[in-house]
């Protein structure tokens, strides 16, 4: 075998593993329906308390097993600290900050997105087990980042 | 230049050494001078290893390489330019942070605010990188004028290609530096716009990992073929590589930005795909240079399927580091390709999975590159010769056994939650399984920590007492096994204009739709400054 032709194989393996690299995730992403946060519309930070769904935040049932977790990040503390879902049951965070950028991972899930403050972020999620996740705050937001954090719990 | 970007580097470890032992809990920072606390230390950390020392090392690096390719000096003044700004940039930055009114860390997502002084020092730093720039251009235009119809010598078009990418990766960054917070901290402008911010930091901040990473592949191809003994294959294909190079790195941005609200799926599905488009001259590197290995390990005796591989120069330092850079890097191609898979980065988003990730890229591939080019490159600038080759050589094992183990721990680390640049020691929440993880930080740290001292001894003991000689008279470059084709297609390899062009319309289609949808933006948020 030449060498042009080694090099020619090598390329077109690198080429094709992309490519069934590519498949598998946008295969996984529309046909499996796991989704990224997407556009869901802008707030005005300093307003975040009094517009609604933010002036109460909680976990409120929407629909046959279906929730909507209305969540704040602020400077250290979520609100609520402490979430319950039922397993199996479709949830919903709405979710936005009141100051600096913060993040939400519900650790042991996919459940990991981004507050960044005038954008609203929205992301569902299913919890088919039931347990204890913490909710930590992944993006350095200040002196005290390390303190904030919260629990999901699902039943 | 060179010195400047080593003496970032020590500052750099130093403070490294810091970060690693917080994740397994042991506390030295409170012993470090004037350090307040750890985002404080994390800030100098990202700043002088990231920024000061790879820009530093490129600026003065493919100057001289840019130069000897092509056999003409470069405008002298605007080189000391380059390093009184880069002097500068370092103080101002330095200022800021050194006196705590800087703790954003190296991204400065506003709204926290930082002192002006920070995005000051930040922007002159740029500003060396285009100053250098311009230099290399203005190199090869004379060049070109005295050698029409001659083919750019490949050294100097793979120099030239990444400060081609990074002239054009770098206008976010000033954009949102220089345009929006420097004013701001100022007070000129009342509100930020955190989102547009993000998103011009992250549309220099990906390609700037290739601005750090093209300058060791400038190596790889061009010099470590020459350590090894070997040639570099193909001229045509090493070409193709930096103008993949070119095109690519830019229009990738969101792959930073998968778990951001305000920026549509649509949008991020594209900047997937073109990020798995610039893993493609990667692999192409890895063929290239292997096989420019093999050559050597076959020339040397070697024999078989992987004999040669063992045949190799395994008592040169330059050579060794830079293996084991290449080492290292594979399994950060690998972890970086896992972070750019759309939905699989939800896995690992934030946690300290990425710096696993990047400390097997910049923190080693990069680091451990650059140190073995200072290996040559000191004994060549100081005539003298190398002291202690053999602790050369250990520290480079040492800092890549470290490198490994630190990034099994914060990988394991991260893919069980835990949360990168955090104080983890003070958190009033843990998991069991971060104990494991955390301790292997903090082994594989002081392992890399005791590496870069190894390594500073030998530069320190080279530059005050190694032998006079006559030493290397010229840098060790190789030649093609291929040379470049002087008809044909190939030649137009060597219009950047036309290269440029492309880039410009790749990175409109990727931020063009954002952009339209999301301007006049949302200059909502007020400054913070917790620290």
């Amino acid at each position: 075998m030449t060498t042009e032709k080694i090099e020619k194989v090598f390329l077109s393996l690198s080429a094709g593993m992309l490519l069934v690299f590519l498949v598998a995730l946008f295969y996984s992403a529309f046909a499996m329906g796991i989704h990224l946060p997407d556009r869901e519309g802008e707030i005005h930070p300093a307003e975040v308390r009094s517009t609604p769904p933010f002036d109460e935040p909680g976990v409120r049932e929407v629909g046959p097993n279906q929730y909507e977790v209305v969540m704040i990040g602020s400077a250290w503390s979520f609100t609520p600290r402490e979430v319950r879902v039922p397993a199996g049951a479709e949830v919903t965070f709405i979710s936005t900050t009141t100051d600096v950028i913060h993040g939400v991972h519900v650790e042991g899930t996919r459940v990991n997105f981004m507050l960044i403050p005038g954008q609203i972020s929205k992301i569902t999620s299913t919890f088919r087990e039931p347990g204890e996740h913490l909710i930590i705050c992944h993006e350095f937001c200040g002196a005290g980042h390390h303190l904030m954090y919260g629990v999901l719990i699902v039943e | 230049m060179i010195y400047l970007a080593f003496g970032a580097l020590a500052i750099g470890i130093v403070n490294g050494l810091g970060q690693a032992l917080n994740y397994s809990r042991v506390d030295i920072l409170q012993y470090f001078p004037g350090m307040r606390d750890y985002y404080q230390g994390l800030t100098v950390h990202g700043v002088v290893n990231a920024i000061v020392f790879t820009f530093a090392f490129a600026n003065g690096f493919l100057s001289l390489t840019t130069s000897r390719a092509l056999a003409r000096p470069l405008n002298g003044s605007l080189l000391w330019a380059v390093f009184a700004t880069m002097v500068l940039g370092f103080l101002l930055a330095a200022y800021a942070m050194g006196t705590g009114q800087a703790s954003v860390l190296y991204t400065f997502y506003p709204p926290l605010m930082a002192h002006w002084s920070y995005y000051l020092g930040l922007a002159l730093l740029v500003v060396s990188t285009w100053l250098t720039g311009i230099n290399l251009l203005l190199g090869l235009r004379g060049w070109r004028k005295d050698n029409p119809g001659v083919r750019i010598p490949l050294m100097a078009f793979v120099s030239v290609a990444t400060y081609a990418m990074w002239a054009l990766a770098s206008i976010g960054i000033a954009v949102s530096v220089v345009g929006l917070l420097l004013p701001w901290s100022l007070g000129l402008i009342e509100h930020s716009d955190p989102l547009l911010s993000r998103t011009l930091f992250w549309y220099s901040g990906h390609p700037i990992v290739y601005f750090w990473l093209l300058p060791a592949y400038v190596s790889w191809y061009m010099m470590v073929p020459k350590h090894a003994g070997g040639t570099l294959f193909s001229d045509q294909l090493t070409r193709i590589v930096f103008v993949l190079f070119l095109l690519l790195s830019i229009p990738t941005g969101f792959h930073h930005q998968y778990t951001d609200p305000g920026i549509s799926t649509g949008m991020k599905a594209i900047h997937a795909t073109l990020t798995f488009g610039v893993f493609f001259p990667s692999m192409v590197t890895a063929f290239s240079v292997m096989y420019a290995l093999e050559i050597g390990g076959r020339r040397r005796g070697g024999t078989g399927l992987t004999n040669w591989f063992f045949k190799l120069d395994w008592k040169n330092p330059a050579l060794v580091a830079q293996l084991l850079a290449m080492l290292t890097f594979t399994l950060g191609g690998i972890t970086g390709l896992i972070n750019a898979s759309y939905n699989l980065n939800a896995a690992i988003h934030n946690t300290a999975w990425i710096p696993g990730h990047f400390h097997m890229t910049v923190g080693s591939a990069v680091t451990l590159s650059f140190m073995g080019i200072a290996y040559w490159l000191i004994p060549y600038l100081t005539k003298r010769e190398l002291v202690g080759k053999g602790m050369a050589l250990l520290s480079s094992w040492i800092y890549t056994a470290g490198v490994l183990v630190m990034a099994r721990g914060l990988i394991s680390g991260g893919l069980d939650g835990m949360p990168r640049r955090t104080l983890i020691m003070e958190a009033p929440y843990e998991k069991a399984t971060w104990e494991l993880a955390g301790m292997l930080t903090g082994l594989g740290g002081t392992l890399m920590f005791m590496g870069g001292g190894a390594f500073f001894a030998v530069l320190i003991g080279t530059v005050l007492f190694g032998k006079k000689s006559e030493g290397p008279v010229d840098i060790p470059f190789t030649e093609t096994h291929h040379p470049p084709a002087s008809s044909g297609w190939e030649v137009k390899l060597d219009r950047f204009r036309y290269w440029i062009i492309a880039t410009i319309i790749l990175i409109l289609v990727a931020y063009l739709p954002f952009l339209i949808q999301y301007l006049p933006g949302n200059f909502t948020s007020t400054p913070y400054q917790f620290f």
